[in-house]
């Protein structure tokens, strides 16, 4: 069994995180700087038995400029889940590739980098379609891509479609001539 | 080496130079059908013994497996699973078509022989359903390929699909269900459709 | 008869026995699907299958032995059929059988796989290769103990004619070949589970396997005559294993026959050769029955497991009944 307190104080000493923050006791976060992602990963395989990788997912912080990555790892002794995270500019997503940690790896960074546009350079098959084929339109995981305005102008919506959204019917029929709505 | 090309032959352009002579270029053809009581004898057989594709393309097809199964039985009707195109007459497009599924959609659907049916199962293929906005699904099937019979739901029901299975039966028994056709006739709209929303054709213009 | 009735006779026979054929695999496919607490299909379901294949308006070739291919199939089984006596002193049903059509109706049973392994290669298809390859491995593999029984048959009446066999097999239960050479029997049913690809040994047909093995390709009416050919191709088979192993059927003798004869003053020879039709009607059933039942109770092996299975324990009953009919 572990200890948090020590882990932390670890993190803290070797890579510059940011502390461990968690609501449960069975799962925990904490953030590091991009260039010591890999480092701290591989502590955390080899030294604190954090052997298994969950998934590696994204958060785009339009408002921010950046990217977050999230790299969950688990601990089958413990049975805790533990998120390192880090953030890359969004203008030019580069990321380090750390297919050589798992070999799972390979294929979240080949689904980044459909979804979301991140380079992650020496990535095998990295420039693979990974679900979308001949996709010529920025990455569909952004949050400035409208998806329903390519969807209306790419396949044919079937006209006659009615909402039943609650905001819709207070602008339009309960509330109507309120600017403010 | 020159090849003097009919008005009736397709450009095959999306293929490699190299490829085009393997692949046939004919453009498929409306066969007509045979009039009066010898055509309702065929149509009689023809709906009494539906074989569908065994292609599940999408979450439509968990609602295929109850139906083979000893409660909602779909052999009593003569329905029957088999396992390539060039057997079966009746595609079930279960639920959502994305993109890449609409492409292994036309490749069977262009292989199947003789009168050829499809059932859209599930709302998706109405109007899209709850994927009406999304990047990655078609809304409306039958701008792709022919469709006979929409069975709506989220999924339907197997006592639906069963219905559904019956309006079919109803309609090639009266006659209307020529999809095949109606594909033939407006082929060129509806390959123009589907070369719109698939980008990496690399495959022949008709998939005989 | 002369050589015009005989073909039609034939032809009349064909058709009787194709109509049973059919029928028999519906009821079959009927009763399969009681086992499983289901309906099924109805028992004239393969009619209306063959009518909607041919049906079809389009179909695609590959060249014209993809066309030959169903024809052999087809001939295959037609040649198997017209050579074995259907009903034993009916002339419309002993068909053309002749001495020493023993090896002949054994080669077309073989022959019409053959044709089908042409057929499906030049299709292209890179499934039916695998189907057909498999196919013609477990044939090879069951013909031993099936050559086994029908040789020790062969050296105990000294004979080649199946007609013969028949005749030796008449007057009663004691004299079928069930009960003077069990063992030869024991091998050739096991050999028949083969034949006729049912579970465990349904690898080759497998839809869930392979696309369908061999016929993969094959589509509208092609796969209409393939299909008339399984009819016909089973009612063959069932007929020669009646023949050979349970008496046969008679139009003069049997126990439908002797019913018939106590009821009535003189049995009509009309009446005699439909007591002989029941006949073989009741005992073929009942084997393919036996069939049916190995068949849903049993999963499926694979190829190079029923291979090792036929070779090993059924050639040995094989040999020991052919020894035993020898001494």
């Amino acid at each position: 069994m572990h200890d948090i307190r020590d882990l932390e104080k670890e993190l803290k000493r070797r890579y510059g995180a940011d502390g461990i923050q968690s609501n449960r006791d069975d799962l925990a976060f904490t953030a590091v700087k991009p260039h010591a992602v890999g480092d701290a990963l591989a502590y955390l395989r080899d030294h604190w038995r954090y052997v298994h990788l969950d998934f590696i997912t994204c958060v785009d912080l339009i408002e921010e400029g950046r990217l977050e990555l999230v790299y969950m790892l688990r601990n089958h002794d413990a049975k805790h889940d533990l998120g390192v995270k880090t953030r890359i500019d969004r203008n030019r997503p580069v990321m380090e590739s750390l297919h050589g940690h798992w070999a799972a790896v390979a294929t979240y960074q080949r689904e980044l980098r459909e979804m979301f546009g991140i380079d992650f350079p020496g990535c095998p098959r990295v420039d693979e379609d990974f679900a979308l084929e001949g996709w010529d339109e920025m990455p569909p995981m952004r949050r400035d891509f409208d998806t329903r305005a390519y969807s209306e102008r790419t396949y044919f919506p079937r006209p006659g479609r009615t909402t039943s959204d609650p905001a819709e019917h207070m602008r339009t029929k309960q509330y109507p001539g309120r600017a403010d709505l | 080496m020159s090849e003097t090309k009919h008005a009736n032959t397709l450009a095959n352009l999306d293929l490699p130079e190299g490829e085009r002579r393997y692949f046939c270029d004919a453009r498929p053809e409306a066969v007509e059908p045979v009039k009066g009581i010898w055509e309702k004898f065929l149509n009689w057989a023809r709906a009494n013994s539906l074989w569908i594709l065994g292609f599940g393309t999408g979450c439509g097809a968990i609602e295929l497996r109850p139906l083979m199964t000893s409660r909602f039985d779909m052999y009593r009707f003569g329905v029957q699973p088999r396992p390539t195109p060039r057997q079966s007459g009746l595609f079930i497009i279960g639920g959502y078509a994305s993109v890449k599924t609409m492409k292994r959609i036309v490749r069977s659907y262009e292989q199947m022989q003789g009168p050829k049916f499809v059932l859209g199962l599930g709302s998706c293929t109405v109007n899209g359903g709850m994927y009406w906005d999304s990047y990655n699904t078609v809304n409306r099937l039958d701008h792709y390929i022919p469709v006979d019979v929409y069975i709506a739901g989220c999924m339907p029901r197997p006592e639906a699909l069963l219905a559904g299975i019956k309006t079919l039966q109803k309609r090639i028994l009266s006659g209307e269900a020529e999809g095949q056709n109606e594909y033939a006739r407006n082929f060129d709209w509806y390959k123009a459709n589907q070369k719109s929303i698939i980008k990496d054709w690399n495959m022949p213009d008709y998939n005989w | 008869m002369t050589i015009g009735a005989r073909i039609g006779a034939s032809a009349l026979s064909i058709f009787i026995f194709a109509n049973y054929g059919f029928l028999l695999m519906g009821s079959m496919a009927r009763i399969r699907a009681r086992v499983q607490g289901r309906i099924g299909q109805p028992v004239y379901q393969p009619y209306i299958d063959i009518i909607k294949n041919n049906a079809r308006r389009t179909a695609v070739h590959h060249g014209v032995m993809f066309y030959l291919g169903p024809v052999f199939r087809l001939a295959g089984g037609l040649g198997t059929f017209l050579f074995i006596p259907a009903v034993l002193g009916a002339p419309l049903f002993e068909n053309f059988s002749f001495s020493g059509d023993l090896l002949l109706v054994m080669y077309f049973i073989f022959f019409g796989q053959l044709g089908m392994a042409l057929g499906a290669g030049q299709s292209g298809h890179p499934y039916s290769p695998i189907g057909v390859s498999r196919g013609l491995a477990q044939m090879t593999a069951f013909e031993m103990p099936f050559i086994l029984a029908v040789l020790a048959l062969a050296v105990r009446h000294d004979t080649l004619s199946i007609t013969a066999i028949v005749q030796a097999q008449q007057g009663g239960v004691a004299n079928w070949t069930l009960a003077t050479d069990p063992l030869a029997v024991v091998a050739a049913v096991i050999a028949f589970l083969g034949m006729s690809m049912h579970n465990p040994f349904s690898v080759v047909i497998a839809p869930q396997e392979i696309p369908i093995g061999p016929p993969t390709e094959y589509h509208s009416n092609m796969l209409g005559t393939l299909q008339t050919n399984r009819a016909i191709f089973n009612a063959a088979k069932l007929v020669l294993y009646v023949n050979l192993f349970f008496g046969g059927a008679s139009a003069t003798d049997g126990a439908i026959y002797r019913l018939l004869d106590l009821v009535l003053p003189t049995v009509p020879a009309g009446l005699g050769v439909v007591a002989g039709v029941l006949t073989m009607v009741v005992k073929t059933f009942l084997l393919y029955l036996v069939n049916v039942v190995v068949g849903v109770s049993f999963p499926r092996f694979r190829t190079e497991q029923s291979i090792r299975f036929f070779l090993a324990v059924p050639t040995l009953i094989g040999l020991a009944g052919l020894v035993l009919a020898r001494f």
